[in-house]
């Protein structure tokens, strides 16, 4: 092999390790969480402050609408319910018993703030019956992002 | 009757392309031009039988015969019938029949466009293009397949997904998508058979360079639409979220256009050879990385219509056609030799050269942040995402950059740039810059991203315009004509500065908010008031809507009435908005419902002022129409009368 061409490889492999650390740390920086309500009380510690989407139904008669967009509720899986403040803009057609997916962090306080909030899109996915559980990941996949 | 026929037709189809590829493979190795003639044909067979599937389908759909599975699937008589018509692509199975339609076109224009030429490369490409048909055309007869038979067929069906019927950019969009992955299937024949070959002459140059630009044209195009759809439909008012469908379109376009620079060297320098056939593969292997993606329900969103069982059979072929691609470089690669080598990096060919490694850097980042879940998931079973910001941070300084090069690269001559003859060509660009920095500072630009997008967009459209019509100045019309590839990837140049540069403005210079207004209420947002009107319901035959009324005032003249609607279907649980936009050539104006409480008659309103952003789809329009004058092959009459005296150098040399 020709000098030339080993100093081009070696400086192409510096500058894809380089490249690698940059996109690496990039991506373990910004890493969403796909988790149901119960998934978060098993994580503990680590959800807070913890980036993650949260997938449930909103439990009937939980919504307070505050001033302005401030919106408070509780998502549940059924087996587990936790409560929501969220500042996000509520989507078309938010209600009761309806599935949400909403992105943000679990607070000290004991509750999921988030600042932003999903229905899903699909036509496929029915409210469950009375007794069925809630598949939150399949919820998550059908949700499309409103900013 | 029909799903038989249907059934028949796809498995004939299976068969041609099998044999027609082993035929191919068989006549290039022995290199018989008779075996040759064969192969043509069965190519032109498998089109055949493609197309003949397809209108069997589409008959199905017209005539409502749900004993079809799929027309069981999609079809509905409550339906207008042009959403009959386009329900072709709406669904799964159907959208794959769609996929084998289009690639069986490509083969036999590709085919057919080469018959006099380039028989020493022909048999691979053909057998090549043909191993793909069976694959697709078994993935149609297997587990996609539209034509199965209904025992007790239904009288009538649920119709196409909504989304289809909710708009007309959902109905262009999957067929131009179709039209760039799957034309990504004859370059990558090229390139297989210069490897197979052992050689890759400079006549065989011009189909592999045709070839991509097609598919590439067709690619911009459709991610244009998905983006365009996405703002006037989904109500957030945004075009692009990073989402892995959007990704999956994305990625072989980045390849792909990599590749196409890369061919501009390789036929000046007669360099990088190997590494555009490289890019050419890539090219090939995202676009089925993409379908997987999208068509397994791996990811589900808007795109993937529903859980299939077609994602193991795509991965199979995915990992095979990647194996196949890897040996087959690895063995042939130093069969492709260089004619001369680069002299210096600061040189037009130095800037290709960058230009490729940002090409292959935005590739990379996007893939990685793609592809990373999908691991993820698989070895442990844990669900995540990547979210935006990794996106945003990786790609806003390399897009930077890239601007930049458009700029710096055509500017640069070919061969070694002296320092003053350097300088000399970006020093007036500069100016212009600067002047477009001031022009958006004034209005308003602060973010720094922002602001250097400005300055390196003035400089790019500088230079690129002063490339653009040099020809013109030094040698007339005819000159132009002569250079009508270079004047075309000029245009494009222009399109793509203008397209980042209204990417930067509308993404960091948006205001928006959200009001609750009763009847008769005003808002103001920007320069515009919007008073809501009035809500009413109408019912139409397949869908209910509720349509808002809001009458807009820009500096108290009256301007227009927009009326963003909600769309109920009978299929859907969640309403489909469709958000109503005012657009001028400085900004859009985009209201979006929220909420409407129809006891009240309040409503719940976001609205959104978006600067430059209609730039965006007219920007990509242009690239396109520069991809299309760049295509437009150079026939000079002088020429025309030559190739009629005198047997093509070319071509004799290659036979």
């Amino acid at each position: 092999m020709k000098r030339s061409r080993l100093y081009l490889l070696l400086a192409l492999a510096v500058a894809l390790a380089g490249f690698a650390v940059i996109a690496g740390t990039g991506i373990s920086k910004n890493l969403v969480y796909y988790w149901s309500p119960t998934d978060i009380t098993h994580a503990g510690d680590k959800a807070y402050g913890a980036t993650i989407r949260l997938g449930g139904l909103v439990s009937p008669g939980s919504v307070h609408m505050e001033k302005g967009s401030r919106l408070d509720f509780d998502v549940t899986d059924q087996h587990t319910t936790i409560h929501v403040k969220s500042t996000g803009v509520p989507p078309q057609m938010f209600r009761e018993g309806i599935g949400v997916v909403v992105e943000g962090t679990m607070s000290r306080g004991g509750y999921f703030q988030s600042d932003r909030l999903m229905v899903s899109h699909s036509n496929e996915y029915r409210a469950p019956k009375a007794g069925e559980t809630v598949n939150a990941k399949e919820l998550i996949k059908t949700t499309k992002g409103i900013e | 009757m029909t799903p038989v026929l249907g059934r028949f037709l796809i498995l004939a189809s299976v068969f041609v392309a099998t044999t027609g590829s082993l035929i191919a493979f068989a006549a290039g190795k022995r290199k018989s031009l008779d075996g040759l003639a064969w192969a043509r044909r069965f190519a032109y067979g498998f089109a055949a039988l493609m197309a003949l599937a397809t209108l069997t389908m589409e008959y199905a759909l017209l005539t409502h015969d749900f004993s079809v599975s799929y027309v069981a699937q999609v079809g509905s008589r409550e339906v207008p019938t042009w959403v009959t018509i386009v329900s072709l692509w709406s669904s799964l199975e159907g959208s794959i029949l769609f996929w084998g339609l289009v690639l069986g076109a490509y083969i036999a224009g590709a085919t057919w466009l080469t018959r006099k030429q380039h028989s020493e490369y022909m048999p691979f490409a053909i057998g090549t293009w043909l191993a793909c048909g069976t694959f697709f055309g078994f993935l149609i007869a297997g587990p996609a397949n539209p034509f199965l038979t209904i025992p007790n067929p239904a009288t009538d069906g649920a119709g196409p997904n909504p989304l289809l019927q909710n708009h007309i950019l959902m109905v262009a969009h999957p067929p131009f998508l179709y039209l760039g992955y799957v034309g990504m299937t004859i370059p990558f024949g090229f390139a297989c058979a210069a490897l197979l070959r052992g050689k890759l002459g400079h006549a065989f140059l011009k189909p592999l360079r045709v070839s991509l630009m097609l598919p590439w044209i067709f690619l911009t195009i459709a991610i244009m639409l998905g983006g365009w759809w996405a703002y006037e439909v989904l109500g957030w008012g945004g075009y692009w979220a990073w989402d892995p469908v959007e990704n999956a379109s994305l990625l072989p376009w980045l390849t792909a256009t990599a590749a196409l620079h890369s061919a501009i060297v390789m036929e000046r320098r007669g360099v990088l050879k190997g590494w555009t056939i490289t890019l050419v593969q890539a090219s090939f292997l995202l676009t089925i990385l993409g379908t997987f993606m999208t068509r397994s329900g791996v990811f589900n969103s808007v795109h993937s219509f529903t859980q299939s069982s077609i994602g193991p059979t795509i991965l199979v072929f995915l990992a095979a056609v990647l194996l196949f691609s890897v040996v087959l470089l690895a063995l042939r690669i130093d069969s492709l030799e260089s004619e001369g080598k680069i002299d210096s990096a600061v040189s037009r060919e130095g800037m290709f050269l960058v230009n490729n490694l940002i090409f292959v850097l935005l590739t990379f980042t996007v893939l990685i942040g793609t592809v990373f879940p999908l691991i993820v998931e698989a070895l442990r079973g844990k669900q995540m995402s990547v979210g935006r910001p990794y996106f945003d941070s990786m790609v806003v300084p390399v897009g930077t950059a890239l601007l930049f090069l458009i700029g710096i690269g055509p500017a640069l001559p070919w061969g070694r740039a002296t320092g003053r003859q350097a300088l000399r060509s970006l020093l007036p660009p500069l100016i212009t810059g600067a002047v477009v920095v001031a022009i958006g500072a004034y209005a308003g630009a602060r973010n720094p991203w922002t602001l250097l997008t400005l300055l390196f967009g003035g400089y790019a459209a500088h230079v690129t315009l002063v490339e653009m019509f040099a020809p013109i100045r030094q040698g007339g019309a005819k000159a132009l004509r002569r250079g009508r590839r270079r004047f075309g990837s000029y245009i494009v140049h222009a399109g793509a500065i203008v397209v980042l540069v209204a990417i930067a403005v509308s993404s960091t210079m948006r205001t928006s908010t959200e009001v609750r207004l009763d009847r008769g209420q005003s808002a103001a947002i920007g320069p515009y008031t919007v008073t809501f009107l009035d809500v009413e319901q109408r019912m139409e035959p397949n869908r209910e809507s509720t349509i808002a009324k809001f009458s807009v005032t820009e500096n108290g003249k009256p301007v227009t009435t927009l009326e963003p609607r909600m769309n109920q279907y009978p299929a859907m649980r969640e309403p489909i908005g469709t958000p109503a936009v005012h657009s001028t050539a400085a900004r859009d104006l985009y209201l979006s419902i929220m909420n409407v409480d129809t006891g009240s008659r309040s409503i719940s309103v976001m609205m959104l002022i978006t600067p430059m952003v209609s730039w965006i789809w007219i920007a990509v329009l242009i690239m396109g129409l520069g991809g299309v004058v760049a295509l437009i092959p150079v026939r000079s009459p002088a020429i025309r009368e030559a190739k009629e005296t005198l047997p093509v150098p070319g071509e004799a040399a290659e036979a």
